[in-house]
């Protein structure tokens, strides 16, 4: 089943370190008040946007979801296909400064939130309707992004 | 005045002041603490606009509101859409669709969006 893939893809961007990790715990505290977002804050959620062609931000990992729109969407991206060494998975519960910094980053209110090529796609609504009327396979084809399997056309509805 | 609870009919109230939306769908998908929402929301605003851009008309409209309960969804459409649909509907079995229940358990959440 295509879901293994993805699994196996955050288990290697979780043996990766964490962008995070050194950023956030140095973002100073004083910074100017009516920027909520901070550079340092700001930066590190570019490195992780950067950090794979599929990356998404959601509550949990893909293999324990601590939500359900964030499992929805873990299973989106496992039915499509996509590349394990092509997804990163960043968990928001594990840190505070993502979860509000990526909602003002992306200006998106909700989590999960999915970026391809650096993009922003949109959340579980946007992925699950994307999934269902073909768009996503075929965006996620056209970047190159899915695992190619012979005889396969399960992830092209239409 | 104290800020009112948000509710099924706030939302509504809002979508439609704020979108002019000709039709709004609000359900409750808490399953008790009655903060978390699913929707679908019919406006002429959406028209031309792709699926990002609707989302984000009805994020900026309801910005404080989302801000306050715990989970979101929606399913935007235009008149003309949703018109397309209801007609399919009436000439096959099947339904037309309400408010998105993806990432729900029958309709009640399990997490947040927040």
């Amino acid at each position: 089943m295509f879901s293994r893939t993805v699994f196996q893809a955050t288990r290697q961007a979780a043996r990766r370190p964490s962008p995070f990790l050194t950023p956030f715990s140095l973002a100073p505290s004083s910074v100017s008040q009516r920027r909520l977002l901070s550079d340092v804050v700001r930066q590190a959620i570019d490195k992780a946007v950067s950090s794979a062609p599929v990356v998404l931000f959601m509550k949990g990992t893909p293999e324990t979801p601590q939500c359900g729109f964030s499992r929805a969407s873990i299973q989106v991206l496992g039915l499509q296909g996509v590349n394990p060494e092509k997804f990163a998975a960043y968990n928001v519960l594990e840190d505070q400064e993502l979860r509000n910094g990526i909602k003002e980053y992306s200006d998106w209110p909700t989590i999960p939130q999915l970026y391809v090529d650096k993009e922003f796609v949109g959340g579980c609504d946007i992925i699950v309707s994307m999934h269902q009327s073909g768009e996503l396979a075929k965006m996620l084809e056209e970047k190159g992004v899915v695992v190619k399997e012979e005889g396969s056309n399960e992830s092209k509805p239409e | 005045m104290a800020q009112s609870a948000i509710t099924e009919d706030t939302l509504r109230a809002a979508l439609v002041e704020r979108l002019q939306a000709t039709h709004v769908e609000i359900q409750d998908m808490s399953g008790g603490c009655g903060q978390a929402f699913t929707s679908l929301i019919i406006s002429p605003q959406f028209t031309g606009k792709t699926s990002l851009k609707r989302h984000r008309l009805v994020n900026t409209a309801l910005r404080d509101e989302i801000a306050q309960i715990h989970a979101w969804s929606a399913r935007c459409q235009t008149p003309e859409e949703y018109a397309r649909d209801k007609q399919k509907e009436e000439s096959s079995s099947e339904g037309v669709e309400g408010p998105p229940l993806d990432g729900t358990e029958g309709g009640r959440v399990e997490g947040t969006t927040a």
